[in-house]
């Protein structure tokens, strides 16, 4: 199977492990991953915040670069971005990029879905010592409907425990531009989040958004809290 | 912006936020229990869906048929415009009858066009007989929940409320409290002039107005005073009476977690013999305010399938955190975000479709499968556009330089490079306040990448 890597500009650059670990991930499993130097951001921030020529422009660069070398699939460690790539048709009205748009995105996978749907892999041999929670990331969960797919690969993770969050569901509050719009709110919301995951007493929380992540992460550790923040290629990719 | 500052008060309430929390976990799991007792739920959303989309498309022909019916039974039927019309409409009708108190039922219609305000200038005394929206008359409020207009009051609140304003013994007790309401609103029903209500579903085929409620106030509205005014939005309008089933299962369960409300009144038209109960006249007032406009494209139409049944509300994280008052709308929460922008302009209200983190758990929840991100982006987009709201000075530039950067790669990564090399620490206080801001990576993905990574084929290499 031949792997194309869409890293996503946030792992790129901040979070690169949770991409080093996609890579092998996938290699472990059988896949030759390719990478296009090419990529930058999928558009998403100027999506979301209403900035539709910007996106539009971002979108079309991403569906070019992605054809070329006609990938068998083109996996990312991220649900957010995924689904960014799976809402490409709407950005446009012409009927010839709406049809490269939907080809692209029914090739593009986040790492989970792409491991257990599409490979039909649960067990990709790690190992990692801890008690662990999940975090749903809201579009890996509502608009990608992946729920059981990361929890079936923890729970595969030897030395790993996972306990479920009573608001695993629930968002952390990042939004994009909202964290920065509406702080106060979003980190109301995160501090529910964040309460629940010092309550459950884990060592990590794990989500498969960089994102998240960072919201997340950030307010623990403005807590003083010695829970880590881990992306689910981190954890996936540990074998000791 | 004063949805900033609302949002900030709200969350510094402590009442507030206990009673939110409260109400909306347990709206939540009485609503996932009552779901749990509907045959087929998924089937259910899908089939209304296709009927409100089906009557969306013929709104025009659905709704003739309807008043055709209304009409043939008795009722009498008025268009109006906007809200000014719809209140000079009901007005005059109140005038006319030389009314001077008027009962009202539950109507976030009559909230959307403050039909209150309205009625008082004409020396009219409209009495709200819900008792929710009798606790925030009482307290000169406006609803904070479509379904549940007092949810933001904690039993203290109310208590405190009804001492003072009904000169009653100061009780914490919930049937002591529902008993003084009754007392009083009973007395005002035997003196009301006149009755208006909401309306939950208008069936074309018979010309038919059903009306849920569980206190009984609404019956009483309806079939008490001479003249029954029912104030309804035309999206309200479905095509055939059997459709009542499916719209009779979602409706309740998502709205109190009920399997049923407690009175369903199903209304044609006026009373046909002296001894017959219900009004003399029957008026029915279709307002449009907007609405006509969102049937333009799909993705704004889609909005006008809403049943009002508040679940949105009740799982949606922002509201849960900041209640209802703060969005400054009539419609709160989610869907008030994506309605009160089309029907007064996205240039009044562009804040509110950005008063979302785009979570979907309101898309999840909807009986009607509104799928409410994909509005909020849309009118996020419509705002940029139409330069609505605030200047967004820097936001435009900041967007059009990195919509520049991203396109070209070398650029980006020269740029990234730049800032790792500087420590540079972007000006975002917004963050910093409240979180940590993890640094950019030593080493960026694609130096990786460049540096070996792309070039390892041993599977087993550790991290």
């Amino acid at each position: 199977m031949r792997v194309s890597l869409f890293v996503t500009c946030l792992a790129d650059q901040v979070w690169p492990s949770a991409a080093v670990g996609a890579v092998r991930v996938l290699r472990r499993v059988g896949c030759a991953v390719d990478f296009d130097e090419r990529q930058t951001c999928c558009g998403q921030p100027a999506f979301n915040t209403g900035y539709r020529p910007e996106a539009r422009a971002l979108a079309q660069r991403f569906i070019e670069i992605f054809e070329a070398g006609a990938p068998d699939a083109i996996v990312s460690p991220s649900g957010s971005c995924t689904a960014m790539v799976r809402h490409y048709a709407d950005l446009f009205e012409d009927d010839g990029w709406r049809a490269r748009a939907k080809a692209v995105a029914e090739r593009t996978y986040e790492l989970s879905d792409f491991l257990v749907n599409r490979l039909g892999v649960e067990d990709v041999d790690a190992t990692f010592a801890g008690r662990l929670t999940w975090h749903d990331a809201c579009h890996g969960l509502r608009d990608l409907g992946l729920q059981r797919e990361p929890r079936r690969l923890l729970r595969h993770v030897r030395g790993a425990e996972l306990v479920e969050l009573p608001n695993a569901e629930s968002c952390c509050g990042f939004g994009g531009t909202f964290s920065l719009k509406h702080p106060e709110i979003s980190v109301a919301m995160l501090d529910e989040k964040v309460d629940a995951i010092e309550r459950a007493a884990v060592d990590a929380v794990v989500s498969g958004d960089a994102s998240c992540l960072l919201q997340i992460g950030g307010r623990l550790s403005r807590r003083g809290s010695r829970v880590r923040a881990l992306h689910l290629a981190d954890v996936l990719a540990a074998t000791a | 912006m004063t949805f900033e500052a609302d949002a900030r008060a709200a969350l510094s309430d402590v009442q507030l936020r206990g009673a939110l929390r409260q109400a909306a976990t347990l709206f939540a799991e009485k609503r996932r229990a009552a779901m749990a007792t509907a045959p087929d739920w998924e089937g259910a959303r899908d089939r209304a869906r296709a009927i409100k989309d089906e009557t969306l498309l013929h709104l025009d022909r659905y709704l003739a048929q309807f008043t055709a019916n209304a009409e043939r039974a008795g009722a009498r039927t008025h268009w109006a415009r906007d809200a000014a019309e719809a209140c000079e409409i009901i007005g005059r009708i109140a005038d006319q009858r030389g009314a001077r108190t008027i009962v009202k039922s539950k109507s976030m219609a009559t909230e959307e066009i403050d039909l209150n305000t309205a009625l008082a200038r004409r020396g009219i005394e409209p009495i709200e007989t819900d008792l929710g929206e009798y606790i925030i008359q009482l307290a000169g409020e406006t609803p904070s929940h479509i379904v549940a207009p007092a949810i933001h009051k904690t039993r203290g609140q109310i208590a405190a409320l009804f001492a003072e304003k009904l000169g009653i013994a100061p009780s914490d007790d919930a049937a002591a409290l529902t008993a003084a309401a009754r007392q009083a609103l009973r007395r005002r029903f035997a003196e009301a002039d006149l009755g208006i209500s909401g309306v939950n579903f208008a069936v074309a085929e018979t010309g038919t107005i059903l009306i849920l409620e569980n206190e009984g106030n609404a019956r009483l509205t309806t079939s008490l005073p001479h003249t029954h005014i029912a104030l309804m939005g035309i999206e309200k309008v479905i095509p055939r009476f059997a459709d009542l089933e499916v719209f009779l299962q979602l409706l309740p369960r998502s709205g109190t977690g009920q399997v049923l409300t407690a009175y369903q009144s199903l209304l044609t038209g006026v009373k046909r013999h002296p001894d017959d109960e219900g009004p003399d006249e029957l008026h029915i007032v279709l307002l449009d305010n907007g609405r006509s406009r969102m049937l333009r494209a799909p993705v704004t139409r889609q909005s006008l399938a809403c049943i009002r049944c508040g679940a949105c509300l009740n799982v949606c994280p922002v509201y849960r955190q900041i209640g209802g008052h703060a969005y400054g709308s009539v419609y709160p929460g989610p869907i008030g975000a994506i309605l009160t922008p089309q029907l007064i302009g996205i240039e009044r209200a562009a804040h509110l479709p950005y008063a979302s983190s785009l979570c979907g758990a309101c898309r999840d929840v909807c009986p009607v499968k509104i799928d409410i991100p994909a509005v909020l982006l849309h009118l996020r987009a419509e705002a940029i556009a139409q330069r609505a709201g605030t200047s967004r000075f820097f936001e435009r530039r900041a967007f059009r330089a990195y919509a520049a950067v991203m396109a070209r790669p070398r650029l980006y990564e020269w740029v990234m490079r730049v800032a790792r090399a500087l420590h540079f620490t972007p000006p975002l206080r917004a963050w910093t306040k409240w979180r940590d801001l993890r640094p950019l990576a030593p080493r960026s993905f694609r130096e990786e990448w460049r540096a070996g990574l792309g070039r390892e084929t041993d599977p087993w290499s550790p991290l």
